[in-house]
């Protein structure tokens, strides 16, 4: 089966939400590949050859070639395993909608959940949140009456927002209870994380929130240290 | 036939005139709405809630917006004329690595390059420089980013560039030479000798004027924050 497949390996890291994107979409493909993950703190030398232009992760190697950018990839992934279940819709408008939702998250919301808990002042934390409740407002506007944005199974939206899930979880544990995901406000986001982390191409991919709460500890230490010694 | 499609844009926006030349080479009839930004259309507000932004292509009556999204619905949607996309995955995802990161890097660079002062603006200058030079490195060897014939990249880097040369005459800059991106400026001149692309620019001089009163405006409106 693997050779069929070619040589695939993804450089990354477990808590990269990034990262977790493509871990899906090779599981929704049912393709094995070699998930090489980097050392926090450190780059290694096949990341940053892979990546000259952003040295970031994740980056998806195939057959020794590099691809970058988590939604790019998901699409090349898409593309490549077309006889796998498909993660893009096939029709042209409502593919133009994903992938607007994805660009949506990336540049508007995500910024958010990293802004929240390394704010500097109450009021710049409360404006982070009350940014991502907009959000995710928005996001309960667009889920439909499916199960999943992508219909019947996951998709390329599922995979976009569905990857920030366990940030999402340990952010409300780290502000304090702060409700994102809110029965009332978003029933149906609440209804839908539960079935997407459930998800048997996702279940494995998505982190415990305990483990993210510890590793964010330690990056917001981090970036604080940095900033402090800069 | 040409109400079907609707652009939604501005004259001044290199995000705009990219939907218009992606339009144009698919030898599409459109309906272009000038809209002013000071004082957005009941359309505009309808059709991008969210962000409330040009460009917005409206086809059939459905919106969509983000102007590499609306391009790569274009392509997909009007397959057969022009295809702006290569057939390979690796070479799109290639195509869209560099739109993307001339839209979330370059552009945002130079702006802090070319506007910003101090430390901040040293820095952003040898960012912008080591992007122009993967830029070039990109093009070395090819007629276009897309190859033989110009394409999804080409078409999303040529009016943000070309826009950035109204800025840095603006500012009276000399961040982006001859001299130093020779290839970049020769794949510059030649998009801009191709008749179907110039159509999408604006007069130069319109051009450099609007840029300059917006910078003046803004940089009035900064300093008087400071006053205040």
């Amino acid at each position: 089966m693997a050779s069929n497949n070619g040589d695939v390996k993804l450089i990354g890291a477990w808590a990269s939400p990034y990262v977790m994107r493509p871990r899906i979409a090779l599981n929704v493909k049912s393709v094995e590949y070699e998930f090489l993950q980097e050392q926090f703190g450190s780059k290694s030398e096949l990341l940053l050859k892979s990546n000259p232009v952003h040295k970031k992760i994740p980056v998806l190697l195939h057959n020794g070639k590099p691809i970058c950018e988590s939604s790019i990839i998901v699409e090349y992934i898409d593309e490549v395993w077309s006889s796998g279940p498909s993660i893009l819709p096939s029709d042209p408008y409502d593919r133009a909608v994903a992938r607007f939702w994805a660009a949506y998250l990336d540049e508007k919301w995500f910024p958010n959940v990293r802004a929240a808990p390394m704010a500097a002042t109450e009021e710049a934390k409360n404006a982070a949140v009350e940014q991502l409740k907009e959000g995710l407002a928005l996001l309960e506007g667009a889920y439909g009456e499916k199960d999943f944005f992508g219909g019947e199974k996951i998709g390329f939206i599922d995979i976009a927002f569905g990857s920030m899930l366990a940030w999402l979880r340990a952010l409300q544990v780290m502000l304090g209870g702060v409700k994102l995901l809110d029965e009332e406000k978003t029933p149906g986001l609440c209804k839908w994380a539960a079935k997407f982390s459930a998800d048997p191409a996702v279940k494995d991919v998505l982190p415990e929130t305990e483990k993210i709460i510890e590793f964010a500890k330690l990056l917001v230490a981090k970036i604080k240290a940095a900033a402090a010694s800069s | 036939m040409a109400k079907e499609i609707k652009l939604l844009g501005t004259w001044a926006s290199p995000f705009s005139h990219r939907i218009e030349l992606a339009l144009k080479l698919k030898g599409l009839q459109f309906h272009y709405l000038e809209e002013d930004l000071s004082n957005k259309s009941q359309l505009l507000l309808q059709s991008n809630p969210v962000h409330r932004k040009i460009p917005v292509l409206i086809h059939n009556g459905n919106p969509i917006s983000e102007s590499l999204v609306i391009m790569e619905y274009i392509d997909e949607t009007w397959q057969h004329q022009n295809p702006l996309l290569p057939k390979d995955p690796y070479a799109r995802a290639v195509a869209r690595f560099w739109a993307k990161f001339i839209d979330e890097k370059v552009l945002w660079t130079a702006f802090k390059a070319y506007n910003d002062k101090g430390k901040e603006q040293e820095d952003a200058i040898e960012e912008f420089s080591q992007q122009l030079k993967f830029l070039e490195g990109e093009l070395k060897g090819k007629e276009y980013f897309g190859g033989e014939r110009f394409g999804f990249v080409d078409i999303a880097a040529f009016f943000i560039l070309q826009f950035l040369t109204v800025l840095q005459e603006v500012k009276e800059a000399e961040l982006m030479t001859e001299e130093k991106y020779p290839v970049l400026f020769e794949w510059m001149e030649k998009l801009q000798g191709n008749e179907v692309v110039a159509g999408c620019l604006p007069p130069r001089e319109k051009h450099v004027a609007y840029v300059r009163a917006r910078r003046a405006a803004a940089e009035e409106a900064a300093s008087k924050t400071k006053a205040a």
